[in-house]
């Protein structure tokens, strides 16, 4: 068989390979061809971004699983009893989109620092770490909505409301949590004994957790309509 | 996108014995882990079904050494009424989950996937790894559930509630042996995710150069199509089953109505839906049973133009048809549910849809006959489990024309004509797909040759024994023989146990004939003859390499692609066929 063989590349070289052929083609974390920001854009997808619009498509299924479930349940008997949703989801709601802004801002100063070579670290890590304790900050109000509702008198069990909203704020938290472990490692190889982030992760990273703000905002309309 | 090159390898060579064997991120050993776990699972499902066929024939004869695996379940070795409905809900469960979704799915795909599109490997090594491991522990979870005092659930493989989510007031093997077959669903929904995941990455950012997505194999294709639906459906039976576990463990009543009695006992839950149950489980039951399926066709659609030496009458329309199947798929599950109290109007909506996706399933039928006619087919045991499929999924997919119409499904429903619907297509058609590729790849995956002779043999008993054991069950279905019941003694069913008794004896045999099968597989693993690289004379790019293929797949060398995986029947350097990666054009049509 006659298969054109290409020479193996080491993996420092892929990149630099990469960026010799074209406008920006694959380059995650290397200057691109022409230097321009725009080229640095059209990257071919690393399966990274592929996959995590793929995870993002599943957990919209699943949430969409049970937003039917919660329909259903209503209709099916005459226990529904509509509870006052806690002020502080609110609040929380400010937290986590305050959580995308800052990451989006994170992710730019993490991209600018790529380019420029080790300029500029220090302002991507603020943004990142500011991004983490929002992040905290929100699940501690989550945790503080539920010690309020319990506070009331109101459980997993006490009623299809309540069910309905502990089980939908616990998906969503620990989601959102699995999200502050993204978070946490792109800050790790950030460190600059470790120092392997790539593009890719960085913008994966902030696409699941833009989502995690989305679906909350979702979410919170569904259980202010509903419960 | 169609020229992108395949990245740099993602891991190192394996080092160490645990790297190697068991904690690998190579795709080639996590395929291989599958498919042990699936033969390991298929075994176990297989000798609970025999239990229940000897129990159903012989419902008051101990069975010698039942008593040592439930005291209460089988005193003296006979089996209870409620032991065999827990046997029937592991067996169940084992074969849909553990066998029909790993072996045809996760253990070829995860094997040939990568290597058919000229990658190094999967999308996500690690994520790969740990879906197989977390595929492991809810394997682990659920055999526990026999282990258990109370044994396994009796809800069935369905698990309907309010049965499945009462708890252990409504009978045995509904304590903990419930709660462990949810939590083994949950954690296997969660593998399968990851795993549909990455197949679904490496599909579309990892092909080599020249592989464009018309170029894969019909393999691929099949698998890359299966982890799409798989993504969808396990995404929703992960919430069904945290809602099952809740109701169960939590005092939830999301499945559980008002003013339940069981056992002289009224149930402190209400407002619950059972039909919410059915509903979530079926939006995934229904893809679940393509996902069991479509791998096995994309397998069969591979060897059978290999065997025919020519193309098929149209691979694309093909490809269609499996697309149309898959998307089709999430739109017919009332049809589960004809009887189940629902609008019967719905029931029109449902049916509808079901005898739509017959259409694309006749045509693939259709393309593989038409492709066999005025062939030369070589026959080999791949190609005859190749033949057996069309022939089973033919057989077992025309009862589904029945079923699919609600009039007649009012009758069928809860029969076996059900059992003998779903037992072909899924427990014969597909296991057939599976024994194909198995004969087929094994020279590649071991290096060795299987045992033709064996091979053969191994075919016609189980194709013989299987028409022998699922046929009958259409009849029984027709004389109204219910389903999920552990002995016949309602006078209009008495007559019916001599075709039981032909059955078990069926079964038994055909079981037997599966020991000729793993005999083949042991002694060819170890002492078969050595595997050349292509020995099919095949096309795609797994019979590039070497038998048993290196760790990194192409050497860290990255095969450019040519062709389609389809040319066959014409003149060229290397015989009949041109391989994908060939610069060669063909010359003349043969």
């Amino acid at each position: 068989m006659a298969t054109i063989i290409h020479p193996p590349v080491e993996p420092g070289q892929q990149d630099q390979l990469r960026t010799g052929v074209g406008s920006g083609n694959g380059s995650d974390n290397r200057l691109p061809g022409d230097g321009s920001s725009r080229s640095v854009e059209e990257r071919p997808s690393a399966p990274v971004r592929t996959g995590i619009w793929v995870a993002l498509a599943a957990i919209t299924m699943m949430f969409a699983a049970l937003t039917s479930a919660l329909f259903v349940r209503e209709g099916s008997a005459n226990d529904w009893h509509h509870l006052p949703l806690p002020p502080i989801l609110y609040l929380n709601t400010v937290m986590l989109l305050a959580s995308s802004a800052t990451l989006e801002a994170a992710r730019r100063r993490v991209a600018s620092y790529m380019r420029s070579a080790g300029v500029g670290r220090d302002a991507a890590m603020f943004w990142l770490y500011s991004t983490l304790v929002l992040g905290l900050m929100f699940a501690t109000g989550q945790y503080i909505a539920w010690r309020q509702l319990r506070a009331e008198g109101l459980y997993l069990a006490t009623n299809p409301n309540s069910s309905f909203f502990y089980l939908l704020t616990a998906v969503h938290l620990i989601h959102v949590l699995g999200g502050l472990g993204g978070l946490l490692r792109v800050i790790y190889k950030l460190q600059p004994n470790v120092m392997t982030l790539r593009r890719s992760t960085m913008d994966a990273t902030s696409y699941y957790w833009h989502f995690m703000g989305i679906l909350w905002i979702y979410l919170l309309f569904v259980l202010w309509l509903k419960i | 996108m169609s020229d992108a090159s395949a990245p740099a390898v993602h891991h190192g060579p394996p080092t160490t014995f645990l790297r190697k064997h068991v904690f690998s991120l190579d795709h080639k050993v996590i395929g291989k882990q599958y498919y042990a776990l699936a033969l390991v699972a298929v075994f176990m499902g297989m000798v609970l079904s025999w239990l229940m066929r000897i129990h159903l024939v012989w419902p008051n004869s101990p069975i010698p050494g039942l008593q040592f695996l439930s005291k209460v379940g089988a005193p003296g070795g006979v089996m209870t009424p409620e032991y065999y409905l827990s046997l029937l809900t592991m067996h169940g469960t084992l074969m849909v989950f553990f066998v029909l979704t790993n072996a045809p799915f996760a253990a070829f795909g995860n094997y040939f996937l990568p290597i058919q599109i000229g990658a190094e490997d999967m999308a996500f090594p690690r994520f790969n790894m740990m879906s197989f491991w977390t595929t492991f522990v809810a394997f682990c979870l659920l055999v526990l559930a026999f282990f258990v005092p109370d044994g396994p659930p009796i809800s069935g493989w369905t698990a309907y509630a309010p049965l499945s989510a009462v708890g252990s007031d409504a009978g045995p093997g509904l304590g903990m042996g419930q709660t462990l077959w949810g939590l083994s669903i949950f954690v296997f929904c969660i593998a399968s995710l990851l795993g549909s995941l990455n197949f679904i990455a490496t599909t579309l950012d990892l092909r080599t150069k020249g592989m464009t997505l018309s170029r894969m194999p019909m393999c691929t294709w099949a698998w890359f199509i299966t982890s799409c639906i798989a993504l969808l459906a396990f995404a929703v039976l992960l919430p069904a089953t945290l809602l099952l576990i809740l109701d169960r463990v939590a005092g939830t009543s999301f499945f559980i109505p008002a003013g339940l009695v069981i056992s002289d006992k009224l149930e402190p839950h209400q407002g619950g839906s059972p039909l919410l149950w059915q509903h979530l489980f079926w939006f995934f039951g229904h893809p679940e049973v393509y996902i069991a399926i479509l791998p096995a066709m994309g397998i069969v659609s591979h060897i059978l133009i290999n065997s025919l030496r020519r193309p098929l009458l149209s691979a694309k329309v093909l490809i269609y048809c499996m697309m149309t199947i898959g998307f089709l798929s999430y739109m017919v599950w009332g049809h589960h549910m004809f009887v189940s109290g629902m609008n019967p109007f719905s029931s029109l909506v449902f049916s509808f849809p079901t005898l739509l996706i017959t259409i694309p399933a006749t045509i693939m039928t259709l393309i593989w006959l038409g492709s066999i006619y005025g062939s030369r087919l070589r026959i080999t045991a791949a190609s005859l489990f190749a033949l057996g499929f069309i022939s089973m999924f033919v057989s077992g997919g025309v009862s589904g024309f029945f079923l699919a119409q609600p009039s007649i499904d009012i009758y069928l429903h809860a029969t076996y004509f059900v059992v003998g619907h779903f037992h072909m297509v899924m427990g014969v058609a597909a296991i057939f797909g599976v024994f194909a590729g198995t004969y087929f790849w094994f020279p590649k995956m071991t290096g060795h040759m299987m045992s033709e002779s064996l091979g053969k043999l191994h075919f016609w008993l189980t194709f013989i024994g299987t028409y022998c054991i699922f046929m009958p069950f259409h009849y029984l279905g027709l004389a109204g023989n219910v389903r999920r019941y552990s002995a016949f003694t309602d006078d209009f069913l008495v007559p019916l146990v001599p075709v039981h008794k032909f059955i078990t004896y069926a079964a038994l045999f055909t079981g037997a004939a599966q020991l000729i099968f793993l005999y083949n597989l042991i002694h060819s693993r170890f002492w078969g003859a050595p595997a050349p690289a292509n020995p099919w004379e095949c096309t795609s790019l797994e019979w590039t390499m070497p038998s048993p293929p290196p760790w990194d797949n192409f050497g860290g060398k990255h095969p450019v692609v040519y062709h389609d995986p389809y040319q066959y029947g014409v003149k060229s350097s290397t015989g009949d066929y041109i391989m994908q990666d060939s610069p060669e054009e063909a010359k003349v049509s043969a």
